[in-house]
Parts: C-alpha cells; structure tokens; sequence
C-alpha cells in the first residue's frame, strides 16, 4: 500500500508531468488561460492516461517483451493510443453525449498529447506492475489537473497586472511558467524521507 | 529481411485491427443526426451573436430541426432572407423578421458635458465604472471607452467626441453591445422608429442640467405635447412607448418641443432596410 501511496504522490508533485519533466507543456500554455477549460482538458487527459496504460501496458508485457520487440515501443504505442481515443470520442457520443459535449474538442486534441504517450512509456521503463501503472497515470493526471489549474490562477493574475509592453502576452507567461515550474522543485527528496 | 517482417508484420496487424475496430464501432454507433441540421446551419450567418435566444448558430438551427413550433423569425441579422429559407426547409409558413437597431441612450458628447476625473485606467467602461461609478461628470452617460465597440460584429460602432456613435446603416440587431454596456445605454429598437430619447440620467432635472446640457430634465412637456400618450416620464426622465406611435398624428411634435433637445427624429433604418430599398 506505502507503495502505491508513495507512486501517487511523486507522481503528483515530484516528477509532475508538466512541471517537472515538460512533458504536455503544449496544452499547458494553450488551454490555460481560462479555469473551466484548464479543468476540462486535464480531465479529459486524467481519463485517456488510464484507458492508454490499461490497452498498452499488455500489448508491451503479452506482445512486444516475449518476440523481442521492444524497440517498436513508440510506434506501436501511438498508435493503440490515437486508434483508443477514437473509439473512447465514437462511445462517448453514442452513449454519453454530455459527457461528449462537455470534453469537447480537447479528446482529439489528447491523441497528440505526449503526455500520455510519455506516462505509458515511463510506466513501462520504470518496471511497474500493471496496479503500479494504473495508480502512476491517475497520479501523473492528477498532477496535470494541478499544474493546469493552478496556472490558470496565475493567469488570470496576469491579465489584470501591469505589464511592461515588451512582455505582454506570451514572454510573461513562459516567465510565470517557469517560476510555477520552479516552485514545484521544492518538492524533490520529500517523498523519500516521508516513509523512511 | 526476416528482422524487418518481424517488425513490420506485428505493426500492420495491430494497425488493421484498429482499423477494423474503428469502422465497426463508427457503423454501430453512428449517431443518427438529423439531416436537417447542417441544411439550416448553412443558412444561418453564423456570427454566433445569441440574438435568437439559443447557444449560437448550432443551438438554433439543432432547436429549429428538432423542437417542434421553434419560430424561424428570431434570426435579427439574417433577417427575412434566412427565415424565408428556414421555412422552406421545414415546410412552415413564412414569418416576417422585424429587424431591430442598436440605438445609444446617451448624447452627452463633450459639447454638453465634461469628465469628472482624468482617467488613465484600463481602456474600459467596465472597468471605469468600478471607480467612483463613472468617469464623466454624469453617471448614467456614456463614458467613450468603447466597450460596446470592441463587441460590435460589424464595426458599426465608433467613438466620436468622448461618446458611442452608431451607424445603423451597418447594425445587423444582434444586440451584443447592450449585454457590453456597463451603463445599460444601449437598446435594441424595431428600426421604423424615428424619434429617440437620448438621455438615460434618472436624476432629478436640476441635478440632470448641473451635469450635462443634453440630459433629460423631466419637465414633462413632451408628455403634454404627445397625442397619443406614448410618452410618460419616469424617474424623471422621458420614455417612449413605441407602440403607439403610428397613432400620432402629428409626427415628431415630442423633438421639436422638447426643452433640452434630448429627443431626437433620426432616421434609423438598420442594413436590412437600406438593402431592401436599393
């Protein structure tokens, strides 16, 4: 249980996908800007992480491992992930269609969304259990869910403040990004001595 | 050659059942939309200004198609063009639209009236209100930082001596600019109207005069004058009932009498009707 416990929790603040590794940084700084969009993306990201490491974790363990294969890793992942993210927008709008509307555009967007690509491929790499995995992509979501909200605060922080004209826009929000991104660094080796 | 099959075998296979998984699921679960909804969405401007009362374009022509008595008139910008094709396609009688312009409350210009402080905030009416209620010595009037401007889908309005001007030749009725104004000076009249109170300030006349030359004092000699009984103040300040102006006889008498000159006769006939008359 610490196990899990301890998987959740780096992956949440320590190694947070965006804040930590850069990874998914595209929807990071385009879909920000506004709190109710910023949720809606990470959820739907929260949603496809676990569906692409419950399809790929067997296809790399039952497939790829046993016939030597491994290097097709990428290819076959992105594959599986953009062919589920359809199949997920096609059910969705059969059976949940307000689920479907509220996701919106942001479901097809995920399919390129190296975020999720780069979760099922660490989860492979660090050797986890397909449990361990599960538990790794809700964290790594969630952590996206965090980073995106919280920038979102700080965005909307932004328009109302004072900017000098050289850093409106674009340059003042990679500033504000990589200050969150910095403050996040305060959370390295906690998670190690929590359970010591 | 052995390795690359190895490779390239187990991808394709992985790929085709994708494929095959895909176009199954899209033939089994295909969502049966109704065939009219693209047909009245063409129609439609697609401006998405709300002004039919539905989430944008999509929302009315998905309301049209499937809410049984949806009225084909409430598009104000596509006016009776697109009701006519509307009703084409559902089979119903036509209705006509009655368009409707965007008029401004408010005549304040800085020939009649002065700002109260030297604002040098954010460029907008919204914000300028936050502080002390108004930037101009009136604060019911327009204060020209263009809120309503920065909405308009037409550049119909501009700026002109500290207050809003709209060009009714080009106002489509949307009615975005009267949902921008913080004042609430801007309203949406059918544009066959011809007189207008520009004035919006509720205070009382001698308070009124103090702040601008052009408000609307109260002194209720339009409410004399008006055959028909379609001007009443309230509030002190003068509002028309435009229903029953095509009774009056003497058309215009309210302007002409009006002691401060904040009726105006105006010519307000919005693009749907400069169209027509070409």
């Amino acid at each position: 249980m610490t196990n899990f416990i301890i998987i959740m929790l780096s992956a949440v603040f320590i190694n947070n996908y965006v804040l930590s590794r850069f990874l998914g940084i595209c929807p990071f700084l385009g879909v920000s800007k506004k709190l109710n969009q910023a949720a809606g993306m990470s959820v739907a990201v929260i949603f496809v992480m676990l569906m692409a490491t419950a399809v790929t974790w067997p296809i790399q363990t039952f497939l790829l491992d046993p016939n030597n294969l491994g290097y097709l890793q990428t290819i076959v992942f992105i594959l599986v992930i953009a062919a589920l993210v359809q199949l997920v927008e096609i059910v969705l709008k059969r059976y949940i269609p307000s689920l479907h509307k509220s996701l919106g555009v942001y479901l097809p967007l995920i399919t390129t969304n190296c975020a999720v690509l780069g979760v099922t491929i660490l989860n492979i790499d660090e050797g986890y259990t397909f449990a361990e995995s599960m538990v790794n992509s809700f964290g790594s979501g969630l952590g996206f869910f965090l980073a995106m909200v919280m920038f979102s605060g700080v965005r909307s922080r932004l328009e109302g403040a004072d900017i000098p004209k050289a850093f409106q826009g674009l340059p003042v929000t990679l500033v504000a990004a990589s200050i969150t991104s910095l403050s996040f660094l305060g959370f390295s080796g906690v998670i190690e001595n929590l359970f010591a | 050659m052995n390795e690359i099959l190895t490779a390239v075998i187990p991808v394709v296979i992985i790929g085709v059942i994708c494929a095959v998984v895909l176009v199954v699921a899209s033939k089994f679960m295909a969502v049966k939309e109704n065939e009219k909804i693209p047909k009245i969405r063409e129609c439609l401007p697609g401006a998405n200004c709300g002004a039919c009362g539905f989430a944008g374009c999509d929302g009315y022509a998905k309301a049209l198609a499937e809410v049984e008595g949806t009225a084909t008139n409430l598009c104000i910008p596509g006016a009776d063009a697109v009701s006519q094709k509307i009703s084409e396609i559902l089979g119903v009688e036509f209705e006509d639209v009655i368009e409707k312009v965007a008029v401004v409350g408010c005549a304040g210009d800085c020939n009649f009236t002065q700002d109260k402080v030297e604002y040098s905030g954010i460029e907008s009416c919204a914000a300028a209100k936050l502080i002390f209620g108004s930037k101009g010595e009136c604060s019911y009037g327009c204060m020209g930082l263009g809120d309503c401007m920065k909405v308009c889908p037409n550049n119909a309005i501009c700026i002109e001596n500290g207050i809003a001007h709209i060009n009714t030749r080009l106002c489509v009725g949307c009615g975005l600019c009267t949902k921008a104004c913080p004042n609430h000076l801007i309203s949406l009249i059918d544009d066959v109207e011809k007189v207008l109170v520009t004035c919006s300030n509720k205070d009382k006349g001698a308070m009124t005069r103090k702040v601008c030359k052009n408000g609307c004092i109260g002194c209720k000699k339009c409410e004399k004058v008006c055959s028909t009984g379609a001007i009443k103040v309230v509030d002190n300040l003068a509002v028309i009932d435009y229903s029953k102006c095509p009774e009056c006889d003497d058309f215009g008498v309210c302007a002409r009498e009006c002691t401060t000159g904040c009726i105006v006769i105006s010519d307000f006939s919005g693009i749907h009707r400069v169209k027509e008359q070409k």
